[in-house]
């Protein structure tokens, strides 16, 4: 196992790419703090599954846009754990719209979330890493972040800046030992997605050279990749895994 | 007095890997002692940890001596 004694904190691990990204820690090794929102049943399975993995875990609610809710969720997980070596920052929304019809609302909640929660969560765990001169620090940008996507300014700018963030971080972390790396998923199967009409399904496709949609699990594999000493010589980097769909 | 400016000289030693004799009320961190933007952020950390008190972003950003860091301590004990 890769993660043997890793602590990690999954932001938006109740469902979806989080969810697996938990499990996927877990299998090899990691305790896992599952961080949600509103899904609190769904949040409890995730740490059943990990626990009869063998592996310990907690559910932690918090809104990831708001400061003391996030200095809360570290607090818990160092409380609980006694330090915190991986951080995953996935929990992401959707709120679509074309730019002429976006509301400033929808704009707000999308970074506020996406990447606002992203820079908040990052703050609060450094302190942490850095006395222990460790640490890795994973972000779930997207591929329409790199690509642009119509009716998604508000998602697309939050993902763009997500790849921004993250070699900044990079940059100002690296000589305390900790590396901070994007993953930018293409077309992931997940509710998010589900959203979508089949005639977009098709056409995605269609651009897609592996010819299929990604699991979940896809993305997990290379969380796995990014958290474990295999990585150890990368930082700032930004992984498409896309079936190729960008190149 | 004495004792938080012992005190906080090790630290600076410790962290900084400089002489006892160069850590003087006057030195700065940042122009006489070589720390970088990211060893002062960890030097108020490891403070905050020795005195147990918290440091707020504001003020340690006005932290830029030897002597800042004392006076700053004793005012708050």
């Amino acid at each position: 196992m890769k993660l043997e004694r890793k602590i990690a904190l999954v932001t938006g691990a109740s469902r979806g790419i989080g969810r697996e990204i938990a499990l996927g820690l877990a299998k090899q090794g990691a305790d896992v703090v599952v961080n949600y929102s509103g899904s609190e049943d769904r949040a409890n399975q995730v740490v059943a599954e990990i626990k009869e993995l063998g592996r310990n875990a907690i559910a932690v609610q918090c809104d990831v846009s708001n400061s003391e809710s996030v200095a809360n969720m570290v607090k818990a997980t160092i409380d609980t754990f006694g330090k915190l070596d991986i951080l995953v920052n996935n929990a992401g929304i959707t709120k679509d719209n074309l730019l002429m019809r976006m509301k400033e609302e929808e704009w707000d909640d999308v970074i506020n979330i996406n990447l606002k929660g992203v820079f908040l969560c990052t703050k609060a765990v450094t302190r942490q890493m850095m006395k222990q001169r460790s640490g890795r620090i994973i972000n779930i940008s997207s591929i329409v972040g790199v690509s642009g996507n119509p009716g998604q300014a508000n998602y697309v700018a939050a993902k763009s800046g997500v790849i921004g963030l993250t070699k900044t971080t990079a940059k100002e972390l690296s000589s305390r030992g900790i590396t901070v790396n994007a993953i930018a998923p293409g077309f992931i199967t997940t509710d998010m997605t589900d959203k979508l009409t089949e005639d977009v399904k098709d056409q995605m496709l269609k651009q897609i050279p592996l010819a299929r949609f990604g699991e979940p699990e896809d993305i997990a594999n290379v969380v796995v990749f990014l958290a474990s000493e295999d990585s150890k010589y990368m930082t700032g980097q930004t992984l498409h895994v896309d079936g190729g769909m960008l190149m | 007095m004495a004792d938080v400016l012992e005190r906080v000289t090790k630290i600076i030693v410790d962290r900084l890997g400089v002489e006892e004799s160069e850590v003087k009320l006057e030195a700065s961190f940042k122009d006489d002692l070589g720390a970088d933007s990211l060893d002062v952020v960890e030097l108020v950390m490891e403070l905050e940890d020795e005195f147990d008190m918290e440091i707020s972003d504001d003020d340690a950003e006005k932290i830029a001596t030897v002597g800042d860091a004392v006076n700053y301590i004793q005012a708050k004990q």
